[in-house]
């Protein structure tokens, strides 16, 4: 029983991390209907800006949380700039191409930030200095670490604000109105540009929550630790029903409680046959089972319902 | 646009000319390919042994080289294998067509194999620094040499190792070549010794978290975790392995023996365990100087530039004794090679693997890997 | 120019390729032309797919593993069983075909980006199971991979044997994978303007109103991931043959990425067109180890690593060329006309092109 809390406790902390980085994704697929193959470097972008921040400080004896905090906001302030800078570069001008010529550079993209990071921060894994408490509580045999709980509290803070933000805000307003029919919300006053552009702006912010996320509690970084990363990230938007924010959020959830209990029982229900080797071969079969049964996701396409 | 393209057909034809042969040197010039992973997630230790190979380049250029009464020069040509089988052939293939008189490398298994194949058609030695697949020497070619230990003689060795200090051992592999290679000998080795293996897991060379993998092995109490991998995913699972209050012995491989484990393994990695074959550096004569060089030249040595080192070392001396740098006139002095390296003696078995390799079992201790104990 | 003095140019130009391509650049770049040849072959076989029937896949290298598995464990001493050539490339394509089949069934009600992470988890899949079948029992020899594959042998004659010092190996190879691109090449443009083929193009545009028109989608849908993959089934045999050693690690998600930029850069749907991105794109990242050579002849300098620059230039090609060229290097001449046209229809139509099911 202990173990399996504890299991249960791994499966959400690494799901809220695929849900924040999902969450950039199910954005900009909502609005633009591209699946920006991108944004999982730009989660690696974050990551190492936030450790570069943290290294440049770590002389002025500023605690661990403050420098992660200042580390942060400069990562999303570049972030934010790059996001900006690949929508009006890679993806504006292909608007009206056939859909799947801003995939290939959202690839070229990918391969061109990942080589980017290379030239600048180098070939080796990057380690992130000690910057929380070490050790971890526990509660009845379940051990939670500090930065675990920080996890929790700012993915769901942000997944919330998020939310909030699309249902209740004008801006929200203008994004939905954009990603149901961009010309009749351009008719109807909305600059529909200008929504884009900042819609990527905020996918951008968050992946740099989540880098800095990623790296502070795995304490690497690496130029090529986005792909995978947005790999999953985007199987669990989709799992959800990509376009859908809160589908974002439980598809993460879900797929990180999966993977977690994959690696942990799959050698014992099938009597040693599949082990933990079989772990991705198990979400990839739930998810199969999902779409065949509901072929949007779990929840459906709320926000991007395209004609 | 014009004058462009005239510019750019010049360049085209200077580049040409630079990559045709120099022959006008009265010097001997000896073409040795270096072939690694210079880029993806391993391009840490592929630029590593790249370094190896490429001061011992330097050393025996300032030393002055001399083949049959002609003074001669190493040139080395490195390429970018990119740990994938299919452009190692190309690499192979390119090293083939240069004419080169060996080749050091590839880094992995899975590259060594399918280009030893040109290599041997060809008949250009090629001795890997780090390739451990046994598969890899024993498919019967004259030409493929390794410096280093093979997975079943490094596993054996870490099964020795580990049921002296254990009863209850688990296991993670990270599903490579490499990885699964050792670590499959390791529990056959330990299982014969009358261990008991309670749990064999399996990650990825991607992952970073392992906290279920942990977790699940955590509930079979354990004395002793054996990781076959790199040091990439063996860092954060040691951080991982701590934070879940799971007090095992860790050992790894010869992949986990780096200073980059105990970087990325921030402060939890004292008192991991890990194997490297050779003997260790510092008691090798030269071995303390060859580490300060390459110190000061390239930053800290990540894992194989030693071995990449010796393996050049020792073809030019095999060269040397030949009077040639034809492969086909010096390769059966480089199988009886007898050269003294800062790893330990280099000599080959009659299948092109490294004869009587001692395997070195490191501990960190005080943010450094101490010798233990040679095997 | 009269049809058959071109025929017979192009002809002569291919084969004469591999030795003006050996004396020009030297044997490495014939090695690099073979390669080029296979992928020609997956992204005919991808094309047929994604171009022809609209169906995105990002799982299309499992074929491809498939196949040179099939090879590989058939003739082998992994199995100590060594089949005829001759019997594993037929058999290579039909197992890969039915492998399309079990792929296509279950996904058949999915459209657009839902199909892709379908289809990716299921290369995911093969791949994995690839890595693992070798316990309890050794199916497909792990990440160690199958090693001593036998070299394709016609008729008693080795492909691994060069027939003169001037002839080698890889000379044998290239003109049966010529051979076989050609072939592939022809069965997909008969198909294209076959029942069939219009049926695919029906379903692409609006497979409501294909439906509405009688076509059985699903047969046709099932048929167009038979044929694609069986294509990539027919390289996969071809490249175990070649390679003589096949591991998991040839077969990732990075691959099928690949195979997926070689059809779209080059033009969907118009198979010169791919052939063409097919070969400009296993070309590209072999020319571009030379940037450093070409610096040095420059600017007598090498001012950045080239090994980290030449991935770095991959990627900003690819940008470049769909900014520029949005619907390919070699778009076919409909596709074009419906790009140049910039009215509502077709700006809608292209949009939607993906969307069908809306």
């Amino acid at each position: 029983m202990e173990i399996f809390l504890q299991q249960l406790v791994n499966g959400i902390v690494l799901g809220s991390i695929y849900a924040l980085v999902a969450l950039g994704y199910t954005l900009v697929y909502g609005i633009l209907g591209l699946i920006n193959f991108a944004h999982g470097d730009i989660v690696m972008i974050g990551a190492m800006v936030t450790l570069a921040v943290v290294h440049f400080l770590s002389g002025t004896g500023l605690p661990g949380p403050a420098l992660v905090g200042i580390g942060v906001l400069v990562a999303a302030i570049v972030c934010m700039a790059l996001g900006y800078l690949v929508e009006r570069i890679a993806y504006r001008p292909l608007r009206d191409a056939p859909r799947l010529a801003p995939l290939i550079t959202a690839i070229g993209v990918s391969i061109l930030l990942q080589n980017l990071a290379m030239m600048i921060w180098g070939r080796e894994y990057l380690s992130f200095p000690p910057l929380f408490q070490s050790g971890s509580f526990t509660f009845s045999g379940v051990s939670i670490s500090p930065i675990q709980i920080l996890i929790l509290f700012a993915s769901g803070a942000m997944m919330g604000a998020l939310s909030w933000m699309v249902k209740r805000t004008r801006l929200g307003n203008a994004m939905r109105a954009t990603a149901q029919h961009p010309e009749v919300a351009t008719l109807l006053g909305v600059d529909s540009n200008l929504i884009i552009s900042i819609t990527f702006v905020i996918g951008s912010a968050l992946a740099a929550v989540a880098g800095t996320m990623v790296g502070a509690y795995y304490g690497i970084a690496h130029y090529d630790m986005g792909f995978m990363l947005g790999l999953k990230a985007f199987t669990a938007a989709v799992l959800g029903g990509i376009g859908n924010i809160e589908g974002a959020m439980l598809g993460g959830i879900l797929l990180g409680v999966i993977e977690s209990m994959g690696a942990g029982y799959l050698g014992a229900l099938t009597g040693g046959v599949f082990g933990s080797n079989y772990q991705d071969v198990f979400a990839f079969f739930v998810l199969i089972l999902v779409l065949v049964f509901r072929p949007s996701g779990l929840l459906g396409e709320q926000v991007g319902e395209r004609p | 646009m014009r004058n462009t393209i005239k510019a750019f057909i010049l360049a085209i034809a200077a580049m040409l000319a630079a990559c045709a042969k120099h022959s006008t040197d009265s010097e001997l010039l000896i073409r040795i390919g270096s072939a690694a992973p210079l880029t993806g997630p391993q391009s840490h230790l592929g630029k590593d042994n790249d370094n190896g190979v490429r001061m011992a380049a330097d050393d025996l250029n300032v030393k002055g080289i001399v083949i049959g009464e002609k003074k001669a020069k190493v040139v080395i040509l490195s390429e970018d294998d990119q740990a994938d089988p299919r452009t190692a052939t190309i690499v192979a293939q390119k090293f083939v067509d240069e004419e080169v008189a060996g080749v050091i490398g590839h880094f992995n298994s899975g590259t060594s194999i399918p280009a030893s194949r040109i290599y041997s058609d060809a008949g250009i030695p090629q001795i890997s620094p780090s390739a451990t697949a046994t598969s890899y020497t024993h498919q019967g070619f004259k030409t493929t040499f390794r410096v280093v230990t093979n997975d079943n003689q490094q596993g054996h060795a870490l099964a020795v190792f580990a049921t002296r200090v254990a009863k209850r051992i688990a296991i993670i592999d990270d599903s490579t070549a490499y990885g699964r290679g050792i670590a499959d000998r390791f529990e056959q080795d330990v299982k014969s010794m009358g261990a008991n293996v309670v749990a064999h897991e399996y990650t990825n060379d991607h992952a970073t978290d392992f906290t279920a993998i942990l977790t699940s092995i955590k509930g079979k109490q354990p004395d002793l975790l054996f990781y076959g991998g790199m040091d990439a995913q063996a860092g954060p699972m040691m951080r991982q392995l701590r934070n879940l209050g799971l007090n095992v012995l860790f050992l790894g491989a010869d992949g986990s023996k780096s200073p980059e484990f105990i970087r990325l393994a921030g402060g939890a990695a004292e008192g991991a365990y890990a194997s490297a074959p050779g003997i260790p550096l510092e008691s090798m004569p030269g071995g303390r100087d060859f580490e300060k060089r390459f110190t000061a030249k390239y930053g800290k040595i990540q894992l194989y530039s030693p071995y990449s080192y010796d393996a050049t070392m020792a073809m030019v001396a095999a060269m040397e004794k030949a009077g040639s740098i034809d492969p086909s006139v010096y390769l059966p002095y480089l199988a009886k090679s007898d050269y003294s390296g800062v790893t330990g003696k280099i000599s080959f078995d009659r299948n092109g693997d490294i004869l009587k390799g001692a395997v070195t079992i490191f501990q960190v201790k005080d943010g450094n890997w101490k010798a233990v104990s040679t095997l | 120019m009269n049809r058959g003095i071109r025929l017979f140019l192009v002809a002569a130009g291919l084969i004469a390729l591999p030795f003006l391509t050996d004396f020009a650049f030297g044997r490495t770049w014939v090695r690099i032309i073979d390669f080029a040849l296979l992928y020609s072959m997956l992204a005919l076989g991808l094309n047929i797919v994604v171009g022809f029937a609209g169906l995105l896949d990002l799982g299309y290298v499992a074929f491809f593993a498939v196949g040179a598995y099939l090879y590989a464990l058939l003739a082998s001493p992994h199995f100590g069983l060594h089949l005829p050539f001759w019997l594993l490339l037929p058999l290579g394509a039909l197992v890969a075909g039915l492998f399309g089949i079990l792929l296509g069934a279950p996904t058949l009600r999915l459209r657009g980006d839902y199909l892709a992470i379908v289809t990716l988890g299921f290369g995911e899949i093969i791949r994995i199971f690839l890595n693992n079948l070798n316990a309890p029992y050794d199916i497909t020899g792990g990440p160690q991979g199958v090693n001593l594959i036998d070299p394709i042998t016609i008729g008693g004659f080795s492909l691994n044997h060069p027939l003169s010092s001037s002839f080698p190996a890889v000379y044998n190879y290239y003109f049966l994978f010529l051979a076989v691109t050609i072939l592939v090449a022809f069965v997909s443009s008969r198909l294209q303007n076959s029942r069939i083929g219009r049926a695919w193009v029906a379903i692409r545009e609006d497979e409501i109103a294909a439906e509405a028109m009688g076509i059985n989608t699903r047969n046709v849908k099932l048929l167009a991931f038979a044929m694609g993959a069986s294509f990539g089934g027919l390289s996969g045999t071809l490249f175990a043959g070649f390679e003589g050693f096949v591991s998991p690690e040839s077969f990732t998600l990075m691959e099928s990425i690949m195979i997926l930029c070689m059809v779209v850069l080059g033009g969907m749907g118009h198979i010169r067109g791919v052939i063409f991105g097919a070969i400009l794109l296993s070309i590209l990242p072999e020319a571009l180890r030379y940037v450093g050579s070409l610096q040095q002849a420059i600017f007598g300098h090498v001012y950045a690593d080239p090994s980290s620059i030449r991935m770095l230039l991959f990627g900003i090609s690819l940008i470049l060329v769909m900014l520029f060229r949005p619907a390919g290097l070699w778009p076919s001449p409909v596709r074009r006309r419906e790009l140049a046209a910039h009215d509502e229809t077709a700006r809608h139509e292209n949009s939607s092109i993906y969307d069908a099911g809306h």
